[in-house]
């Protein structure tokens, strides 16, 4: 987090994004033609996705300064964005389903290419954290996790030409090459959601990291103390 | 021949001389995935077709690598065999290179018998279907002693290793399961072409850093 913007202020951005997000949202967007209602939930969904994302590049990218620099503080800080990147690939995986349901009443398809690559991904990183924790803390640890974080960035696009080659195409299509296909006011109240959604997974990213620090060094201290 | 592939081909030469002697992985492999499409046939069920068994065909060989890989550094930990092969000058990558190679060998004379008995038991296979068997293979070994290499340096590694491979292992399977049953190959082909291009350079560039203390 830059030193410029403390985590108050941080938070508080959070919370007002989140509350124009919202109104812009259900108040200023049109209601979907076709969908209904259920639509809004695009306005969380794909932010959230899009966030996983770059959580997931942000560890890869730590990751890389690990084995680059040994410096130990990028290790804490890919675990922590990769860690965050698994939550919100949950909640991706949670809101494609609520509104799977709603547009075309089952819980999961397999023919949603995004949704299928969200839940590999998904396993993918749960694995990392299995490895994570049964290797011992140290250098060794540190580096086998960054290797590990760094395959998932290949592993994205690599599953999602094979999930795209694997399945049909049913799953709507919102952002094509011709640019996004929405009216003005819904690609806003899209744009406030995503810079909500970013900021907010900053906040629980900063806070698990100062959380995750506080911890290490209560730790080097007790040792320090002999206890 | 020294250098580069000399410490390739010593190394590799060493696990296949290690299995020819004690004989630890290949028969277990062999009798696994014999064992597995006979599992199969009774879990199909009558009339389901042959994308289903082709389907089948690929877990098998999935699992049968898994078996494979599980047992790939056990030589190397067993006597601590692998902080001297470390601390030996010449480039580490080689270490990675040569246990694939030898992966991919026991994977392949496993193909070699389950291929014929499936093409026996269950359905033909065609020239597309075997080049995505051969190259399939190719990615899961790249990428599964890697992942082996990970395991073993943590507890439980015979447990957190078919994690680490089996969400990695998905494009391969979409891409083999393509190449046997799609009217057009040549894409699924391609496919594993890149797929294996892209995890062998990230495998062979990353490898250091997993066994370097």
């Amino acid at each position: 987090m830059p030193a410029r913007i403390t985590l108050p202020t941080l938070s508080v951005i959070s919370v007002a994004l989140m509350a124009a997000a919202v109104t812009m949202i259900f108040f200023v967007a049109p209601e979907d033609a076709d969908q209904g209602i259920s639509q809004k939930i695009f306005y969380f969904h794909v932010p959230i996705a899009l966030t996983a994302y770059v959580l997931f590049g942000l560890g890869a990218w730590k990751a890389l300064r690990v084995l680059w620099t040994r410096g130990e503080r990028y290790d804490l800080e890919s675990y922590t964005a990769i860690h965050q990147g698994t939550i919100f690939g949950a909640l991706t995986l949670i809101t494609g389903a609520i509104w799977a349901k709603a547009s075309w009443g089952v819980w999961w398809t397999w023919s949603s290419n995004q949704l299928v690559l969200f839940l590999v991904l998904f396993l993918f990183y749960c694995a990392y954290f299995m490895l994570r924790f049964s290797v011992e803390a140290g250098p060794r640890r540190e580096r086998i996790s960054a290797v590990y974080a760094l395959f998932g960035v290949a592993l994205i696009p690599v599953s999602f030409l094979a999930i795209r080659l694997a399945s049909d195409f049913i799953h709507p299509t919102v952002f094509t090459r011709e640019g996004p296909q929405m009216t003005g006011t819904m690609f806003g109240a899209f744009c406030v959601a995503w810079a909500a959604i970013v900021v907010l997974a900053l906040v629980m990213y900063s806070v698990e990291l100062a959380g995750k620090r506080t911890d290490a060094h209560l730790r080097e201290l007790r040792e320090a103390l002999g206890r | 021949m020294s250098g580069y592939v000399g410490d390739v081909v010593a190394l590799a030469r060493k696990d296949l001389l290690l299995e020819l002697r004690a004989r630890d992985t290949l028969p277990a492999m062999l009798l696994f995935v014999v064992s597995t499409l006979v599992v199969f046939h009774f879990a199909l069920p009558q009339g389901a077709g042959d994308d289903a068994a082709y389907g089948l065909l690929w877990v098998a060989l999935v699992f049968t690598a898994l078996l494979g890989l599980a047992r790939a550094w056990v030589p190397e930990r067993e006597h601590a065999a692998l902080d001297g092969l470390v601390l030996a000058t010449g480039d580490r990558s080689a270490i990675w290179l040569a246990k694939t190679v030898a992966a991919l060998a026991f994977l392949g004379a496993a193909e070699v018998v389950a291929l014929p008995a499936f093409a026996v038991l269950f359905a033909p296979l065609d020239a597309a279907a075997v080049l995505g068997v051969v190259l399939a293979s190719v990615g899961i070994c790249v990428v599964g002693t890697l992942a082996s290499a990970m395991a073993a340096a943590g507890r439980g590694r015979e447990v957190i290793l078919p994690l680490l491979v089996l969400p990695l292992s998905i494009p391969l399977v979409v891409g083999g399961v393509g190449a046997s049953v799609s009217s057009e190959p040549r894409t699924y082909v391609a496919f594993l072409c890149l797929y294996d291009a892209v995890f062998a350079i990230l495998s062979w560039a990353s490898f250091e850093y997993v066994v370097t203390e």
